[in-house]
């Protein structure tokens, strides 16, 4: 019986579709919307730009602070979005009709995750060297930067989710979003300014990157199975 | 068990925060025809439907759908089963035809020209390319309805589906509901008008609210 349910679900034609199907509309969605889309990559740039202006437009102290400035502003921006997740599906109804499809809805999650990494985090990443500049980091590191943040981000917007689908119910404005995932958020963000760090000052950073690959595959594997089962239960 | 039901509903309670909304629920339907919801507001027809729809989980009783415990062909239920809410799931940036070719691929149809005649059939065939935050409250009810023209779902569970629609679109529902009743399917519907397009059983929720 369980064998029989599971060949029913994990029909690999309708599992792949259901994928592709939710990344393609979360993207025609987020162009449609693209004020909401770009919001926070215009944070990102705004608060990197007022760095210089703050501590001192010294290339110096601007190169040390860099690599941490741009991962907070990459994680930060990431939290303003996350919430957008589920709550659109969740004041319409789509996310009823989802959690009511006949299908594993873990996919379609996945497909939502990607989607949000696509229009936000891959952004924030292509974004970032040009934001680095202002912030005076050495040449050598922007390979690394780029790999880090396209890895980081991508681990932020699926951690991201299992928060968002958590609060999804709450309405809007919580600071229990933030409160919940941040924690989440730090081993990424020290694992990515190590990384980052490591390559401005010649040392290796192959280290730091495998351990935010490692939890990057950990975090795409649960959270979707995550974000599945507290949407069961907080979005009634 | 009878099996000769679509569905059948065995003493099926619901508590909300250990409130007790209802009670004691059993009611059966059967192919072909139409089972509506009566009540006054706030006694529990949403509610009871969205039991049906397994979206929540009752305290106890059971639900039986062609003679199965729900439990055990929820898969297959939840494929036959076409469910429209209060919330209509339209994308208020996408068109018409956009938002009704998705609902219509995760029913599995996959063919933009049936798309389009069923808007066509729902009367939009003027606005289907408009983004829907430009239609009217009735017209957008049109859109999410005009699923009905195209679904081959069984059982259609509907929550006050005639809300803010006009006389025409009140006959274009009928007819929509007369063409799934004649194949064989069955509907339940929450409605505070009278939706008279075939058999038609009423269940009462009064006597088992608190």
């Amino acid at each position: 019986m369980i064998l029989k349910k599971i060949v029913f679900n994990v029909n690999g034609v309708a599992a792949v579709r259901g994928f592709s199907d939710y990344v393609k509309r979360d993207l025609q969605l987020a162009y449609r919307g693209l004020g909401d889309t770009v919001a926070p990559l215009i944070f990102f740039t705004m608060v990197c730009t007022l760095v210089p202006l703050g501590l001192s437009p010294d290339t110096q102290r601007l190169s040390e602070v860099a690599p941490g400035m741009l991962w907070i502003m990459a994680l930060l921006s990431t939290l303003l979005s996350i919430e957008r997740i589920f709550i659109h599906d969740y004041e319409d109804g789509s996310l009823e009709q989802l959690l009511i499809a006949p299908q594993l809805i873990e996919i379609p999650i996945l497909g939502k995750i990607v989607a949000h990494w696509l229009v936000t985090g891959l952004p924030l990443t292509l974004m970032s060297p040009l934001l680095g500049l202002m912030l005076s980091l050495p040449g050598s590191a922007y390979p690394v930067l780029l790999l880090s943040l396209a890895i980081g981000t991508a681990y932020l917007s699926a951690v991201g989710a299992v928060g968002a689908s958590l609060t999804v119910s709450l309405g809007r404005g919580g600071l229990l979003l933030p409160l919940l995932v941040v924690p989440l958020y730090m081993p990424i963000i020290i694992f990515g300014t190590a990384t980052v760090t490591f390559a401005v000052d010649g040392m290796q950073w192959l280290g730091p990157l495998a351990a935010m690959g490692a939890m990057l595959c950990a975090a795409i594997a649960l959270c979707p199975l995550a974000a599945a089962a507290a949407l069961r239960f907080s979005s009634i | 068990m009878p099996n000769d039901y679509l569905l059948s509903v065995n003493d099926l309670c619901f508590e909300r925060d250990s409130l007790k909304l209802f009670g004691d629920v059993s009611l059966c339907l059967s192919a072909g025809e139409i089972l509506l919801l009566e009540g006054p507001n706030g006694c529990g027809k949403t509610t009871l439907l969205r039991l049906l729809t397994t979206l929540l989980k009752p305290t106890s009783g059971n639900v039986h759908y062609c003679g199965e415990l729900l439990d055990k062909v929820r898969y297959q239920y939840l494929a036959d089963m076409l469910y429209i809410g209060h919330q209509s799931a339209i994308k208020l940036a996408l068109s018409a035809e956009e938002n009704l070719t998705w609902m219509a691929a995760s029913e599995g149809l996959h063919e933009p020209q049936m798309v389009r005649d069923a808007l066509q059939r729902m009367g939009l065939g003027r606005v289907y390319d408009l983004p829907c935050h430009q239609l009217s409250a009735g017209q957008m009810r049109r859109v999410a309805l005009s699923r009905l023209a195209l679904s081959r779902c069984r059982l259609w569970l509907l929550d006050e589906p005639l809300a803010a629609l006009d006389a025409e679109g009140i006959e274009l529902i009928k007819s929509c509901v007369r063409k799934h009743l004649d194949r064989q399917g069955a509907v339940i519907l929450v409605s505070h008008q009278d939706l008279a397009a075939g058999p038609m059983r009423k269940y009462d929720l009064k006597e088992n609210c608190f």
